[in-house]
């Protein structure tokens, strides 16, 4: 529901679409990783792959900026006093997430893994339920200023999707490992495939943080 | 001015302090503990709202004089605002929230004791009782407000920056009302009995008229004020923090919940309703707006299960509470010794009760058994409890008896003086009233009764109605009006 409020509260309104678009561009920049992955996939390191790339290094540092706003006035306005320090806690935690989507994709540009076909449409489920438990987290964290409910409903479906991503990326590394690659390849091919699972880690790590925060947000 | 009434009037400010001290924290403490308002924000919203409360209001407050009205010496007046100011200090400095109510009817039962005056057990009875309901109902308020609140922000889901800023906003328009209620009622209690005493003139700016007594207000609710910036802060924190550690939400639901039972018995307005729809009515008693807050921070505190209740805190404020009533008591008996008997000042007017001819009749008329009391009749007693002790020889009195006795058999001298009629509030009285008033002005009386039975031949709307719930707010209003008049005109 949407409050009509007067000037009073501007500088509220104001923190409120900060917060959100901080959000959003973890979202957006979520959706470019996912597609620079499957360009990178079926076209190596292309113009598009690069031009996704510097999209998510641009989020990455306006979503920085939004976050020292955010700060800036929740701190100095002395918002939300008693929860102050758990937003400020859960938007560095989700700033993190847009961190990982951003040096994953340098890592990629730079060392260019060769994954073998056969592994691909493992890497490609991987990816995507790497990439929706993060979105899922993303819900979650708006559920936690406007729906306090909904906040341990889509935490469950974090914790769900990160055990599957945790099952999708052992598969994987064991068929890496049980291939004729040589141990250095193989050895290069597991880092990257525990940096795209890391993101479902820390994706759940935040949610349990979040269920700590929502269970204080309680009147 | 008078130096005896700056050495007099010092008590009443010392009381305004206390209250400023410690009440202030039932109002703005859980917001200033939540840190939802800044101290200073709170200290200055609390101050300018107490100030205006009780300018602007406290006047109507002061014709039924509060609860110090019965003390009828400046004296007494002083050692008994001094003793309840002072167990009320003690509890603050010690960073506990004291109820100052308690501390003023403890003060007034040590009055009681020592000048020999009979304490309505009744009234002390009910206020007693309001110790258990008060934070009883605070509580229950508290958790019914929590779930409606609960249900409202599950139903609409404002952003968590929207609720906040609504919250700081409810919490200081609450706050604000708050301390504008608490300078309206409690101002008769820290001021009212020096208003006879007072040397302020009424002024004239430009086209407002700025009576002596809204002048002394304006003294005792600076004190208040000065009470709420310097000695507040730990109160609040014990009230906001400590006791429990509450949420915005929940810090603005205890505030409106603590308001709510103050306000359930304290009006008038709907005790007349719920006779009007035939229901039982509420006790109109003084109640401790401390007991109400303390009972809905429980309440909160309970309804998150407990855990989170500081128990040994609570457990310290109720002795307190306890012991507010007795210490004062004590403090009042020791400084009403020291001004009788060593600096020789009257701390109470002589009182006279004697059971005429007359007053045989009326106490007939009552329902008491005259035939007993006749060896009692044509004695002057000097106090109150004499005639009761003489008089309860023969006769078992129920307390109901016994303040019947009272008020029929006191001697004084009524002299309706056609000034003082002309300084009442025409406003009070209905015009009936005030043509009877009028018609008997210049008459002398030597018995209440008799200045009631003058009044009530001129107009039926002197005289008390059949005592059925319908006629209790007319009963009441007109018991009010003739307790004033007899404090006014008794030379």
């Amino acid at each position: 529901m949407n409050f009509k409020l007067p000037s009073l509260f501007s500088r509220t309104s104001k923190v409120e679409r900060n917060i959100d678009d901080f959000f959003d561009k973890v979202v957006v920049a979520g959706l470019l990783f996912r597609q620079a992955m499957q360009l990178y996939m079926h076209q190596g390191i292309c113009a598009e792959f690069e031009d996704k790339m510097a999209r998510v290094e641009a989020l990455e540092s306006e979503s920085d900026q939004l976050r020292r706003e955010i700060e800036t006035e929740l701190y100095v306005h002395t918002l939300i006093p008693d929860l102050r320090a758990d937003v400020m806690s859960l938007l560095e935690d989700v700033d993190v997430l847009i961190n990982l989507f951003e040096a994953g994709l340098f890592k990629f540009h730079i060392e260019r893994p060769q994954f073998p076909a056969a592994t691909l449409p493992e890497l490609s489920r991987l990816l995507e339920t790497v990439c929706e438990c993060v979105e899922l987290l993303i819900t979650s964290a708006r559920a936690f200023f406007r729906d306090i409910q909904a906040v341990r409903d889509h935490n469950c479906k974090v914790q769900l999707l990160e055990t599957e991503a945790d099952k999708l990326s052992t598969a994987l590394l064991r068929r890496i490992f049980n291939s004729e690659l040589d141990i250095a390849h193989k050895v290069h091919l597991r880092y990257f495939v525990e940096r795209i699972d890391e993101l479902a880690n820390t994706a759940e790590d935040i949610s349990d943080r979040l269920s700590i925060y929502a269970i204080k947000r309680r009147i | 001015m008078d130096l005896s009434f700056v050495f007099f009037i010092s008590s009443g400010l010392f009381l305004g302090w206390s209250l400023g001290a410690n009440d202030a924290a039932n109002i703005f403490g859980t917001a200033v503990g939540s840190r939802m308002l800044r101290f200073s924000t709170a200290a200055l919203i609390c101050s300018v709202f107490v100030v205006l409360g009780a300018v602007i209001d406290g006047a109507g407050a002061a014709r039924t004089l509060g609860s110090l009205g019965g003390i009828n010496q400046i004296a007494g007046a002083f050692a008994t605002a001094l003793a309840a100011a002072l167990s009320v200090f003690m509890l603050v400095r010690i960073g506990l929230t004291a109820s100052t109510t308690q501390a003023i009817v403890g003060a007034i039962v040590g009055w009681n004791f020592f000048t020999d005056s009979v304490t309505d057990t009744d009234t002390l009875l009910t206020i007693l009782a309001t110790w258990v309901l008060c934070p009883l109902l605070a509580g229950l308020f508290a958790v019914l407000l929590s779930k409606a609140v609960e249900v409202g922000l599950r139903r609409f889901q404002p952003h968590l920056l929207t609720q906040d800023s609504w919250t700081r906003l409810a919490l200081i328009v609450t706050g604000a009302f708050g301390a504008y209620t608490l300078g309206a009622n409690n101002i008769a209690n820290v001021m009212g009995v020096f208003i006879a005493v007072s040397p302020f003139q009424d002024l004239d700016i430009s086209s407002v008229r700025v009576s002596s007594t809204q002048q002394l207000f304006l003294l005792g609710s600076l004190a208040i004020a000065v009470g709420v910036y310097t000695y507040s802060k730990g109160v609040m924190l014990t009230v906001g923090c400590k006791l429990l550690q509450v949420s915005p939400v929940s810090a603005w639901i205890i505030v409106v919940a603590h308001s709510l039972v103050l306000f359930l018995f304290a009006s008038q307005t709907l005790e007349r309703q719920l006779i009007n729809w035939g229901l039982p009515s509420i006790p109109l008693v003084p109640v401790s707006s401390t007991q109400a807050i303390v009972g809905a921070v429980i309440g909160i505190g309970l309804l998150k299960g407990g855990h989170s209740v500081n128990w040994r805190l609570v457990g310290r404020i109720g002795c307190g509470w306890v012991a507010t009533p007795v210490v004062a008591a004590l403090i009042c008996t020791l400084c009403l010794f020291v001004l009788q008997n060593l600096l020789h000042l009257s701390v109470a007017k002589p009182q006279r009760y004697v059971i005429s001819e007359a007053v045989m009749d009326q106490l007939q008329a009552q329902g008491l058994n005259t035939s007993v009391l006749q060896p009692l009749q044509d004695i002057e007693y000097s106090s109150a409890q004499t005639l009761v002790t003489s008089a309860e020889r023969s006769l078992s009195l129920s307390n109901e008896k016994r303040q019947t006795l009272l008020h029929f058999s006191y001697l004084g001298d009524f002299f309706l003086n056609a000034h003082k009629i002309g300084n009442l509030d025409r406003q009070w009285f209905s015009q009936a009233q005030w043509q009877a008033l009028n018609a008997i002005a210049g008459q002398r009386f030597e018995y209440r009764w008799q200045l009631e039975e003058a009044l009530a031949v001129q107009t039926l709307a002197w005289q008390q109605k059949p005592d059925i719930p319908a006629n209790k707010y007319f009963n009441q209003d007109l018991q009010q009006k003739l307790s004033h008049l007899y404090r006014i005109f008794e030379s």
